[in-house]
């Protein structure tokens, strides 16, 4: 996928950041599909304004991902299947 | 069978939605009391039905469905309720109705398992539940626009208020005698139809007015905190450190008072019944069988009590989320800390608390390891043979010896838990990609009513289904024990000639190689039971008048003298290992639905227990 300057991983999202999802799909061929279809069933969707609430200990590893009305923890490799666009206007 | 669907009278309604939405306190406000909770055939999902009388007399069923995000399953929940769903599950009848329950503050996320539905072609009725939340919240939603834009019936419900559920009882009555409506075939979701979904669940949400993706909600709030790189911690370790505690010391009274009260009990039945066998199967066997089920109970009541606490909160899946990669690098999942941490009190509680884990493999790995926490049965073991060998002496820093050596039993067995995990898991799935994509709900006050039903559940459960097959064990052990009785003129003790006797002297063969002597090898026996009934079989094998709490105190002085230092240590390390004791695996057997886990685990931790001893031993025997 050639990736423009402003599509960044959702992992790569600072916290608290507001972004807009732009594509919802395996990041290669290797990884399992049914990730990328369980993650637009759960609401990641393109369209779809996204933010990171927090982070595990220790770690990167797992993000807690607000979508929508709903929050959901992600893995690294779940967190992949998704590029966002950050949003230039803040929440009120 | 376990799961099996009685053919009990009336329709069968099922209650379909997604995790969180509130499905289950709508269950238990439809059906309070009456329900069944067995596990689905062959699986370790619960399963929970109940009755309904509606109110022109039509007695309907009510099955709650685990919670599903899609009927497209990724976990086995999922899997039970797309198979019931779809007519194809085995033992199961196709539900006649559907009741979709939807949570009303997140209808962005719910009504696209509404619209998968609708699909299925089952008769359904949409429950728009939690509407007083959304009020309170401003979200004004037309019900009725939302039935005309679905072309389903939608009613409002509010699953924490008793009459909270009047309308949806109303309108099962109309549809209670309707019949099953045609069937249509079912298709998995593609991409494309996933899309389709949400840009009608986008027009739908527009049309009743309820799209409103809030910005900063009390949820974010609290979660600020709760999820705050260094508070979080804090309050984590705060709330694991009180349920702790609570397992641990709280639990004490009560636990010294069923005990109490069973030996009561046993004086006083033993003050006018003559010396039978009768009479010791009554008070030796049945008795003490029913009071070494019974003295768990508070355990695992503080700890249901403390877990549905959490679980209900939402505070539950947000520990698993701050734990998940520190508990992920032994290969368990976050929620894996909350049964491990209660298996130092006892590994039953813990091993039923595993039942907060949804990943099959997960769960089983952390029934698996739970027993090598060191239990509190194991303490009165550690504390004999400590006192007896160990000498008492201030290392620097004022640190004793004994303590030191007791702190590094639990450590040690903290340590092999951790290796045995993480073999399981090398043997387990491809390593690497295993989902996790866990709902952090919007917090909640806990629910009382639902509380109370679920603690209530859960002493049946162990009542009933533990209680019963531990006791038996427990009377097999005591026949074992006191029969045959000793010959006429017998000069050892009476448990030398039973069977259990004639069992330790032939174990006796088999435990040489690590120093246990034939006193050791009987006491073994009925120390199945629970491990610290060793401590008074020893002292039964002496031939010690002492009883009750001097047993120890007399019998530290008699195997500080008769055995050797070896053999001592060779015990210690045994106690971190062994598989001692009956109750616990007969909780494996129950919560796992089969003899498979219950025998790996003995034979497991029996290995590992030989093989620490011998080491131990020889090593010992070197100095």
């Amino acid at each position: 996928m050639e990736q423009s300057s402003e599509h960044i991983g959702l992992a790569d999202l600072p916290n608290g950041t507001l972004a807009r999802v732009i594509s919802v799909r395996p990041p290669d061929a290797a990884a399992p599909p049914e990730i990328a279809r369980r993650l637009a069933e759960l609401g990641f969707l393109p369209g779809e304004l996204v933010r990171i609430v927090g982070r595990g200990l220790l770690s990167r590893e797992p993000i807690a991902v607000r979508v929508g009305t709903g929050t959901f923890a992600l893995r690294l490799f779940e967190a992949a299947c998704i590029r966002v666009r950050p949003e230039t206007t803040r929440l009120p | 069978m376990d799961g099996t669907a009685r053919a009990l009278p009336g329709p069968l309604i099922a209650l379909v939605g997604n995790p969180n939405c509130g499905k289950t306190a709508l269950f238990n406000l439809l059906t309070g009391s009456r329900q069944k909770v067995a596990n689905y055939a062959g699986v370790t999902v619960e399963r929970k039905e109940g009755s309904l009388l509606t109110p022109s007399g039509h007695k309907v069923r009510i099955l709650d469905l685990p919670g599903a995000y899609s009927l497209d399953p990724m976990t086995p929940d999922e899997q039970v309720t797309a198979d019931v769903l779809l007519g194809r599950r085995a033992g199961e009848t196709q539900p006649d109705f559907v009741v979709c329950v939807t949570d009303a503050t997140n209808l962005r996320q719910n009504l696209r398992l509404v619209l998968s539905l609708k699909r299925l072609g089952l008769p359904m009725i949409v429950a728009l539940n939690m509407s007083d939340i959304a009020r309170r919240k401003g979200l004004v939603i037309d019900a009725e626009r939302m039935a005309t834009e679905l072309g389903v019936p939608v009613v409002e419900t509010v699953g924490i208020k008793s009459g909270g559920v009047g309308s949806l009882v109303r309108m099962l009555d109309r549809v209670a005698p309707a019949g099953r409506g045609p069937q249509r075939v079912w298709q998995s979701p593609t991409a494309a139809d996933i899309e389709h979904d949400h840009d009608e669940v986008r027009r739908i949400l527009g049309a009743i007015g309820g799209d409103r993706t809030e910005g900063t909600t009390r949820s974010d709030r609290i979660d600020a905190v709760v999820l705050h790189p260094v508070i979080g911690p804090l309050i984590l370790a705060v709330v694991l450190f009180l349920v702790f505690q609570a397992v641990f010391a709280w639990a004490q009274g009560p636990m010294d008072a069923i005990k109490a009260g069973v030996d009561a009990l046993g004086g006083w039945l033993g003050g006018f019944m003559p010396e039978s066998l009768l009479r010791g199967l009554l008070i030796d066997g049945v008795l003490a069988g029913v009071g070494s089920v019974l003295v768990f109970l508070p355990q695992i009541v503080i700890l249901f009590f403390f877990i549905l606490v959490l679980e209900d909160s939402g505070y539950l899946p947000r520990a698993a989320f701050l734990l998940d990669r520190v508990m992920g690098s032994v290969g368990l999942s976050g929620r894996a800390f909350i049964p491990l941490l209660s298996s130092f009190a006892c590994a039953i509680p813990g091993i039923m608390a595993t039942r907060t884990i949804q990943d099959p493999k997960d769960r089983l790995a952390t029934i698996m390891i739970a027993p090598l926490m060191t239990c509190s049965a194991r303490l009165p073991v550690f504390a004999l043979i400590i006192s007896a060998f160990i000498p008492q002496r201030s290392l620097w820093g004022g640190v004793q010896l004994q303590g030191l050596v007791l702190f590094a039993l639990y450590i040690i067995g903290v340590l092999s838990a951790m290796a045995v995990a993480f073999v399981l898991k090398r043997r387990g799935a491809g390593a690497g990609f295993q989902a996790l994509m866990l709902e952090l709900p919007t917090y909640h006050w806990p629910n009382l009513r639902g509380l109370a039903i679920g603690l209530w559940q859960r002493i049946e459960i162990f009542l009933t289904r533990v209680g019963t097959i531990i006791l038996a064990l427990m009377v097999i052990l005591w026949a074992l024990s006191s029969w045959p009785g000793p010959p006429p003129g017998a000069t050892g003790p009476s448990i030398q000639y039973s069977i259990a006797g004639h069992l330790g002297a032939a174990l006796a063969v088999l435990f040489a190689p690590i120093g246990f002597n034939w006193q050791i090898s009987i006491a073994l026996v009925p120390g199945l039971a629970a491990r610290e009934v060793a401590v008074g079989a020893l002292g039964t094998v002496y031939a010690l008048s002492a009883a009750g709490e001097h047993v120890s105190d007399a019998l530290t002085p008699l195997i500080a003298h008769s055995w050797s230092l070896p053999t001592a240590l060779s015990l210690l390390a045994w106690y971190v290992f062994a598989p001692q004791c009956l109750s616990t695996l007969a909780t494996v057997k129950r919560e796992t639905n089969s003899w498979r886990y219950p025998l790996i685990m003995a034979a497991y931790m029996f290995a590992l227990a030989y093989g620490a001893s011998f080491i131990t031993y020889r090593i010992a025997l070197l100095f």
